[in-house]
Order: structure tokens, then C-alpha cells, then sequence
């Protein structure tokens, strides 16, 4: 059990590796000009006007909140799903509700506008 | 034990037994053989993307009445080897303006989050990365890293165009990731477990048989995540320039480019693993090879899908794209859940076989998708459209024939 995560720590180690490892070389292979108009921000062509790093739309926010509602019922929802086949048909009906609600709440948030893209 | 029968443990063995014979422990032999496996495993993935690369540039030139390339060998299959050669030795530079950790981390998270994914997934019968007990969680959860790359890219470049397209990015994914979740919800109810190796195992009828449209669901969103047509408003070049990989160059660009390719044939592994039934297929128990033979025929199928659906489908609006997935996938999904969890129960406790529990599935998952088609189609048709025949719009030359009011253009 211990050594399936060991596999799963240098899978993830190789996996990052390789593409570092690709980069460096084609680093060490290209050419190096830099000079500061190539390496001003290119954008769209022309030079860039204003800061980049702004305050955002709220709306954003409105969206991942409600999808945080969403993931942490999948958070509850995985489990039942596991044990789904040695519970008794009260087991599904509780979790049946538990997602009707979650529906309603799902209902609620399009009533109010929240899904609405502006 | 014989390498036809078990390759992934015949070589493990061997290797542990050769490196037990220069006096290396068992435990550390076994570590450098895990590395080993991982190694071969993600090269021969992005070796691999060479291949698709051609195959979708060949098949998409087909669609558009073009010869694709066909310059380089056979085909021209060698074309996407000298592509790399090429981008090998092309100049990368880091714009004076970027966040420099974010900037060079993020194609390096990208490319790397894809590639984590093959570590669960079961190959053949005895072929797999690692035979671990939640591992479509794992995937999920390994699945939304590369999604941070992308905001990461979108950040760090110090570019509104970029920032622009990982804002799309995080809105996007974060909405198709709630019915893909929930689609996959379906499989393992059906199959009680997350080990990837116990969902394909216990396909004796695929989970597409059970569950039509929980697949297309998973289909669909799954192409989301990974940002392609028509869902690429992350790199729509007609708003955003080239969305979040404007300010990349050379091999960095490639990479993003790389796990582009890679993700959508890893989407449609995940495809044929959790609903195709995997390697399964006559004779795919004794003879591994088989299996995998099998599986690469499912994924190809999958494949070829997505990249004719590239072809021919325009890009969604992000109102459009947003409205799908909150107000038809969701709620869809979430009543699929509820109907199959229920109809299941009940026809288990009937004691139903399992081919006939399938067909009874079938038709409430086809009725459902009717059901649910009509009730947009409907909802469409209502929508009142503003009129845009009668307004006068601006031309740059108003004396030009074809711009005149009343020549029929």
C-alpha cells in the first residue's frame, strides 16, 4: 500500500522531470540573442498600455462559489457511491435527498441570477 | 510466470533479481525499478505525441480537402520529428515583464500533470503504472494541476490577453469539472470501488451499455477540460490574440502545444478505460498483448472523434459555454444520478441479471437525453431574438455597390 504511493512520488518526480529536463536542453541548444524589444511584453503587437495585473470581475467569484457547493457534495457523494452496492434501498433514499437538495440549491442560484453571464 | 503472460512483473523480477546480484537491498532495488517503470512509461507517452501530432494534422487537413503533410517519409509521418528537431534549437526568451516562477514553471506543470495521470491507468491485464485503490480520484484531482498551469501562464506573462484567457480557463474548468465528477459517480456505483484495475475488471457488459449518457457527459466535459474545440475559448485567436500562451516562445510554447495532444489521447483513454471496458475483449485475459491491442483500438476510436469534432465544430461564446454547463449538464446529471441510483437498487433487489438491469438503464439514459434535448430545444425557440435586419451599420465604403440598402447583400 506505502510503496503504491512511493510509485505515485517519482511518477510525479519523472513526470515534472522530463519536461524541465526538454526545456534546459533547448536551452542549451538555442541561440541566445536577447535584447529588450524582444523581450518586451508582446501582447497584441503594438505596445502595451496600462497594468496587467488588475482587480477582476466579481462575477468569477458568484461561479466558484457555487461550485465549491458542488465539489464538496462530490467530496460526500464518492463514499456513498463506493458502498452503493451493500446499502440498503433507505441508504440510496437518504443520499437521494441529500442530492435533491443540492438541486434545489442548484434552482436557487439560477432563480437569483447567479448563473447568468453578463 | 513468463513475459507473455505478466511483461510488467517478468521485467520487474528480472531487474530486482539482476540488481540483487550486485549487492543492492531488495527495498532500494525496487525504488530504482519504480523509477525505471515510470520513466519508460512517460516517454513513451510523449514519444507517443509525435504520432498524434501527425495523425491529427493529417486527418484535419483531410476534413479541410488538403493533402496534410506528406513530404517526410511514408505519409510524410516523420514531419512532427522534424518539427521537434526544429523547436529544439528555436530561441525562448522571458519577457522583462513576467512573473519569472509562474512564467517558466507553469508549461512544465502543464506537461507534467497530463503525464501523471498514465500513472493509474490500467494498459493491459497485468500492465500498469500502479494498481492503486482511488485512483479516479487520483485522476481527477491530478487532472484539475494542469488547469493551474494554464492560470499560472495567464498570470505570469503580464499580458491582459493572457489573463484574459486564464480567466476563461478557471471559469471554464471549474463548471465542466462538476458533471465530469459527477459523471464519473456512475461508474463506480456501478462497479463499488475507485481502483481503475476493479471499474475495468468488472465490465462483463461496458459501462457505456449501463450509462449512454453519463459517458457523453463524461465525453463532452472531458474535451472541456482539456480546452479543445469547441471549447477553446482559453486560445480564441479571433478575441484573445492566442490566449494564454501569447508570451511563450520556442520549446516552452511546444510544450504547451505537447500537452494539448497528449491530453485529449488521455482523455480518451479515460473514455475507453471507465466506460469502453478497457483491454477487455475475447481473449484479452490470457494474453496481455491482446488487451492492449484492444485498448488502443477503443482510445483510437475516441480519438478520432474528438479530432473530427475539432473539425467541424464552430467555438461556443463563453455565455453559451457557461449556460451549458450550468443550466443543461448539471442538472441533467444530477437527475441521472438520482433516477440510476434508484432504478438500480430496486432491480438489484429484484434480482435482475445484469444484462437485462443494462437494457432497463439504456432506455431511461436515451429517454432522458430526449427528454432533456426537447426541453432546450424548446426553451431556445422561445427566446426572443433581437432585430438586426432594419439597423444601419456602419461600412467603410458607403458608396460601394455591394454595401448599398436594397442590393439583396
Amino acid at each position: 500500500m506505502l510503496s503504491n504511493w512511493l510509485y505515485i512520488g517519482i511518477f510525479m518526480v519523472v513526470a515534472l522531470f522530463l519536461p524541465a529536463a526538454a526545456i534546459f536542453i533547448a536551452g542549451l541548444l538555442a541561440p541566445k540573442k536577447a535584447n529588450s524589444i524582444k523581450n518586451s511584453t508582446y501582447e497584441c503587437g503594438i505596445e502595451t498600455v496600462g497594468a496587467s495585473w488588475i482587480q477582476f470581475k466579481a462575477q468569477y467569484y458568484v461561479f466558484a462559489l457555487v461550485f465549491l457547493v458542488f465539489d464538496v457534495e462530490t467530496v460526500f457523494l464518492f463514499p456513498w457511491a463506493v458502498a452503493y452496492n451493500q446499502m440498503t434501498l433507505f441508504g440510496v433514499l437518504e443520499a437521494i435527498v441529500f442530492i435533491l437538495i443540492l438541486l434545489g440549491g442548484l434552482v436557487y442560484a439560477w432563480r437569483k441570477g447567479a448563473l447568468e453571464w453578463h | 510466470m513468463t513475459f507473455w503472460s505478466d511483461p510488467d512483473g517478468f521485467l520487474a523480477n528480472w531487474l530486482i533479481h539482476l540488481l540483487a546480484g550486485i549487492g543492492i537491498p531488495a527495498g532500494i532495488a525496487q525504488a530504482i525499478g519504480y523509477a525505471l517503470g515510470a520513466a519508460v512509461l512517460s516517454t513513451g507517452a510523449l514519444l507517443f505525441v509525435l504520432f498524434l501530432i501527425w495523425l491529427e494534422r493529417k486527418m484535419i487537413g483531410r476534413v479541410q480537402d488538403r493533402l496534410g503533410p506528406n513530404r517526410l517519409g511514408p505519409w510524410g509521418i516523420f514531419q512532427s520529428i522534424a518539427d521537434m528537431l526544429k523547436i529544439f534549437t528555436k530561441e525562448y526568451i522571458t519577457p522583462d515583464g513576467a512573473d519569472k516562477v509562474p512564467y517558466n514553471l507553469s508549461p512544465i506543470l502543464t506537461v507534467g500533470a497530463v503525464i501523471m495521470v498514465w500513472a493509474v491507468v490500467p494498459l493491459a491485464i497485468t500492465v500498469y503504472g500502479v494498481d492503486l485503490n482511488v485512483g479516479l480520484l487520483y485522476i481527477i484531482a491530478v487532472g484539475s494541476l494542469g488547469e493551474m498551469g494554464i492560470l499560472m501562464a495567464g498570470w505570469g506573462s503580464n499580458n491582459k490577453y493572457a489573463l484574459l484567457g486564464a480567466f476563461r480557463a478557471a471559469a471554464q474548468l471549474i463548471s465542466y469539472e462538476v458533471p465530469m465528477v459527477l459523471s464519473l459517480l456512475i461508474p463506480v456505483m456501478l462497479s463499488g470501488s475507485l481502483n481503475m484495475n476493479k471499474i475495468v475488471q468488472h465490465q462483463d457488459i461496458w459501462y457505456v451499455l449501463f450509462a449512454p449518457l453519463a459517458a457523453f457527459i463524461f465525453f463532452i466535459t472531458s474535451i472541456a477540460e482539456v480546452g479543445r474545440a469547441p471549447f477553446d475559448l482559453t486560445e480564441a485567436e479571433s478575441e484573445l490574440v492566442a490566449g494564454f500562451n501569447i508570451e511563450y516562445s520556442g520549446l516552452k510554447f511546444g510544450m504547451f502545444y505537447v500537452a494539448d495532444f497528449l491530453h485529449s489521447f488521455t482523455i480518451s483513454l479515460l473514455v475507453s478505460v471507465v466506460f469502453l471496458g478497457g483491454w477487455r475483449g475475447p481473449g484479452a485475459e490470457a494474453s496481455p498483448l491482446l488487451g492492449f491491442v484492444y485498448l488502443i483500438l477503443k482510445t483510437s476510436l475516441v480519438n478520432f472523434i474528438i479530432i473530427i469534432e475539432r473539425a467541424s465544430l464552430p467555438r461556443f461564446r463563453i455565455d453559451q459555454m457557461m449556460d451549458f454547463t450550468w443550466k443543461v449538464l448539471t442538472p441533467v446529471m444530477l437527475i441521472l444520478l438520482v433516477a440510476t441510483a434508484l432504478l438500480e437498487k430496486t432491480m438489484a433487489m429484484a434480482g435482475l441479471v445484469p444484462w437485462m438491469r443494462s437494457g432497463i438503464l439504456f432506455i431511461l439514459n436515451i429517454v432522458l437525453l430526449f427528454v432533456a434535448d426537447t426541453v432546450v430545444r424548446g426553451h431556445l425557440a422561445r427566446r426572443p431574438r433581437p432585430d438586426v435586419r432594419g439597423k444601419e451599420r456602419p461600412v467603410a465604403r458607403p458608396e460601394n455597390y455591394f454595401s448599398q440598402p436594397g442590393s439583396g447583400v
